[in-house]
């Protein structure tokens, strides 16, 4: 009996392309790649049309005219002769370091406000769930507008922390007073921190008129030499461990090799800090840090908080009670089994989340648009797009520094997934 | 061999356990003063919620509910509890409650909103309980009753709607016919009641805006004719060209003839109620309005991306891929503001529409970029067994996903979804930025600069805050019910 392997070779028929299953998704998909194609056809030609009507055209070449607007916080030197390009990365920058301290902020909140929920303190766990519930159940705008009014409506004025002659002699304390003994001071115009200066500074050069700092810079390299010392003294002591059995005692080496050098390095530069002082009808000397950025950043901390403690919660919970009793069978302290058995394996769960909250904060820092911080979305997409009248421009160049600021954070949870993965054989 | 001198022949009675393990001690010390770090906690918890209670509680309970300005609020607490005393003020929010629900919308007008805002919840009982008759008649006569109380309350506090004439009267007495039939309709017909949540939005539409009832009958009829044409040529081209002819057909006349024939029966037929712009559309009016319509338009698109994003044919997946990358990859505030600025250059000249509408479709597109992924999640979660059983039993594409794939991966996705549309409706506020009244930043600024308000800065939050919290909490809480409800694994 012959079998036949093949179905008979048909001849191709032109309706096959849309009965026949093997052709079809070609059909489908050249019907749609066409639509789509004439889709952007159809935006192109009207953005020509309508740019034409406009008597307008797509170019960059704004970013290089004088801005003409001040911006308050800045990290680069910038006035208002700069050009709109530089305050497009002094915007950047501000989004940059409100979404930097914003995360580690969060991540201290949340991993302390998911473990404690997890507490068996009745207490203290109802009181996380009532903080992670509240927070996420009410819009960030809400939080971050509150957080900005409260500040500049309840905070004392400058005066209220004048010390005049009749009071001294009256021995009467001012209205207000500085917080943190005596460095800080919290007014409606907003804080004033005390600012780090050296006497003997290393010098400074400056690259495309960002200035860079050598003592700085020195810091940062003594501080990188001694982790990385640090981290091969740990590996050292744990290739005697696996050895010999016995550990031996590291701690005050480490503690020595990563703040001895930089304390003295410190000391010898002529470290100290410069206080702010009332003079005339503000706080001068110091740095002063606007209230958006206060209101931004803590609101910006604790709603992403919340967010945060749940992945964390959710972590622990993933890890099967299987794996603490294995590790209390094995004689584990509970410290222990909590560090080496149950957060290694519950970081593979709560990492990817807690970097797709990264991602969020980082863009809903472009709601403190509502409290006039001036970040990206502030000034590129905001008064230098109302100046220049460049909307298409600018939208577009927003979106895209966006996309690659998402793309360069995911790519990196990424990373970090590939190397965290579950090895098997 | 020895003899047992003493045998107890009867039980002792079981002897109390000792006072440190019983009662209230035996729980304070197990969930309060278990260890050294343990007590420590449990103080500065309790220290923490006695400092909150102790700053906030007499604010609250000094609050003012009759008042007409600020200063006079305060003059009232200082007249009542001594110098110095702080207290809420709540006679703001009565004297503007009415802007933080419905904006500016007139104030005769107000039961139209009111009412669709009833008519939704009796909509959605049918989608929300899975048909449940019992709870579909309770909710709708809670409903019923609710509204009633709430229109009569509303005539109350703006006497012009009865005043005026039995028009205002007429409105009461037509919702409460409406909603008792729907009630009955629950009751008698549970499966018919789904006939009305398909309406449903072309009513609450001509509720919300007004204006020719030809409108909302002509868009109705749009999808008459594509539910016709799919129907007509599904048994020879297969559901994808299908849905392709019945689209196409749908869109030639919703572009094209709609307009006309619309315009042509209003004429004949003036039938038709006040037109109310959507510049007056405001507070939580709408946050609901583009909330509601963005979650119920982004599941079914999110659901699609996701399939698209999961296709054997490179180009969808290419598409749904970086659809779903670029939104997901920029701030939603970039999404409005391109509805509000730059829609404008990429339609064709002189197209000139709502600007509530635009930023409703690129809300959709964004929360549907994230249901997308959740829903992926859920797909990938399947075990391929499924796939492959939908398969050997001879389903198609659509019937396998129908029947088999969605049903599961959207119940394991549901708490993502639910968190997604949470997620979508406190974005609402941030329609504020584009220049929308929304009740946050919207109204509230409005209030804080009125002369009498001025210098308000708690009361106008918490109360905003309250309603979000409220609405917020109810929906994760539905979604765990949901999730015990459709639990399937016996343990």
């Amino acid at each position: 009996m012959a079998y036949v392997a093949s179905t008979p070779k048909e001849p191709f028929r032109l309706s096959m392309l849309v009965y026949d299953t093997r052709y079809r998704s070609y059909t489908i998909q050249i019907v749609v790649l066409l639509l789509f194609l004439a889709f952007l056809a159809w935006l192109l030609n009207n953005t020509v049309e309508n740019l034409a009507a406009k008597d307008k055209d797509i170019n960059f070449s704004f970013l290089f005219q004088r801005a003409g607007y001040d911006i308050d916080q800045q990290l680069i030197p910038y006035t208002n002769d700069s050009t709109h390009g530089r305050a497009l990365f002094v915007g950047l920058l501000n989004t940059l370091i409100v979404a930097f301290f914003g995360c580690i902020l969060a991540t201290l909140i949340g991993v302390f406000a998911g473990v404690l929920r997890l507490s068996h303190n009745w207490v203290v766990s109802r009181l996380m769930t009532v903080y992670v519930e509240t927070f996420r159940n009410v819009p960030l705008l809400l939080w971050i507008i509150l957080a900005f009014v409260v500040f500049s409506e309840t905070a004392p004025a400058p005066r209220d922390f004048r010390v005049t002659e009749e009071m001294a002699a009256a021995g009467e304390e001012p209205a207000a007073s500085k917080i943190l003994f005596d460095s800080v001071a919290f007014t409606n115009r907003g804080a004033s921190i005390p600012r780090p200066y050296l006497d003997h500074s290393l010098g400074s050069f400056s690259v495309l008129d960002v200035p860079i700092n050598l003592s700085v810079v020195a810091a940062l390299a003594l501080i990188a030499v001694g982790v990385w010392i640090n981290r091969r003294l740990v590996v050292h002591a744990r290739s005697v461990q696996e050895a010999t059995g016995v550990r031996p005692t590291i701690w005050w080496k480490s503690l020595l090799i990563l703040f001895g050098p930089i304390i003295v390095f410190l000391y010898a530069l002529g470290f100290h800090l410069e206080y702010p002082e009332l003079r005339g009808f503000n706080f001068q000397g110091g740095i002063n840090v606007a209230h958006s950025f206060t209101a931004l950043l803590i609101a910006l901390s604790l709603y992403t908080g919340a967010f945060i403690a749940e992945a964390v919660r959710a972590g622990i919970l993933a890890i099967s009670k299987g794996q603490t009793e294995a590790a209390y069978a094995l004689g584990l302290r509970p410290g222990r089994t909590m560090r080496l058995v149950v957060l290694p394996q519950a970081l593979r769960v709560i990492v990817p989340p807690l970097i797709s909250q990264y991602l969020n904060l980082t863009k809903n820092t472009t709601l403190g648009m509502a409290i006039s911080y001036l970040d990206l979305k502030g000034t590129l997409g905001g008064i230098t797009l109302n100046q220049t009248g460049r909307e298409l421009e600018s939208m577009l160049l927003m979106m895209a520094i966006y996309l690659v600021l998402s793309l360069i954070i995911s790519s990196g949870m990424n990373v970090y997934n590939t190397a965290m993965k579950l090895k098997e054989r | 061999m020895t003899q047992a001198t003493f045998v107890r022949k009867e039980m002792l009675a079981p002897q109390e356990p000792p006072v440190s393990e019983r009662g209230a001690i035996k729980w304070a010390r197990e969930n309060l003063f278990s260890s050294p770090l343990n007590s420590l906690l449990t103080v500065v918890g309790i220290v923490v919620v006695f400092m909150l209670i102790k700053s906030a509680l007499p604010w609250l309970l000094h609050g003012v509910w009759n008042a007409s300005s600020l200063p006079e609020c305060r003059e009232i607490i200082e007249a009542r509890y001594g110098e110095g005393a702080t207290g809420a003020c709540w006679a703001m929010v009565r004297e503007r409650w009415h802007q933080y629900l419905y904006g500016f919308y007139p104030q005769e007008l107000f039961w139209r909103p009111t009412l669709a805002f009833a008519l939704m919840f009796v909509a959605l009982a049918p989608v929300l309980y899975l048909g449940n008759r019992t709870v579909n008649t309770i909710m709708a006569g809670i409903v019923t009753v609710l509204t009633t109380l709430a229109l009569v309350g509303v005539a109350m506090a703006f006497p012009q709607t009865i005043a005026g004439a039995d028009a205002g009267f007429g409105a009461l007495l037509v919702a409460v016919v409406l909603l008792a039939a729907l009630t009955a309709v629950a009751w008698l017909a549970p499966r018919k009641l789904l006939i009305f949540t398909l309406l449903y939005p072309a009513i609450g539409f001509y509720l919300l805006w007004g204006g020719s009832i030809w409108g909302p009958i002509g868009t109705l009829a749009g999808f008459a004719i594509l539910v016709f044409v799919y129907s007509l040529t599904k048994g020879q081209l297969g559901v994808v060209v299908a849905t392709g002819a019945g689209v196409v057909a749908a869109s030639v006349w919703w572009l094209a003839i709609q307009s006309h024939v619309t315009g042509a029966l209003h004429s004949i037929v003036p039938i038709g109620t006040t037109h109310v712009d959507s510049d007056e559309f405001g507070g939580f009016l709408l946050a609901f309005v583009i909330g509601v319509t963005a979650i119920a338009a982004s599941l079914p698109m999110g659901i699609l991306l996701a399939l698209g994003r999961r296709s054997d044919m490179p180009l969808i997946k290419a598409l749904s891929v970086g659809f779903i990358e670029f939104i997901r990859g920029v701030p939603l505030i970039t999404m409005l503001f391109t509805a509000s600025l730059l829609l404008q250059y990429f339609l064709p000249p002189r197209t000139n529409f709502d600007l509530i509408l635009r930023v409703i479709i690129l809300v959709t597109f964004f929360s549907a970029a994230y249901i997308a992924e959740v829903i992926r999640g859920g797909l990938a979660a399947l075990p391929r067994g499924q796939y492959e059983a939908a398969d050997a039993l001879g389903l198609d594409y659509w019937q396998a996903q129908r029947l088999i794939i969605m049903p599961q991966a959207l119940k394991i996705s549901i708490p993502g979804i639910v968190s997604s549309f949470i997620g979508l409706f406190k974005d609402t506020t941030l329609v504020a930025l584009v220049g929308l009244h929304d009740p946050l930043q919207g109204v509230t600024k409005v209030v804080r600069a009125a002369i009498e308000w001025k210098g308000i800065y708690w009361e106008p939050y918490i109360f905003v805050g309250l309603i979000f919290f409220a609405c917020c909490f109810s929906m994760s809480r539905y979604s765990m019910y949901l999730e015990r409800k459709l639990k399937r694994d016996h343990r």
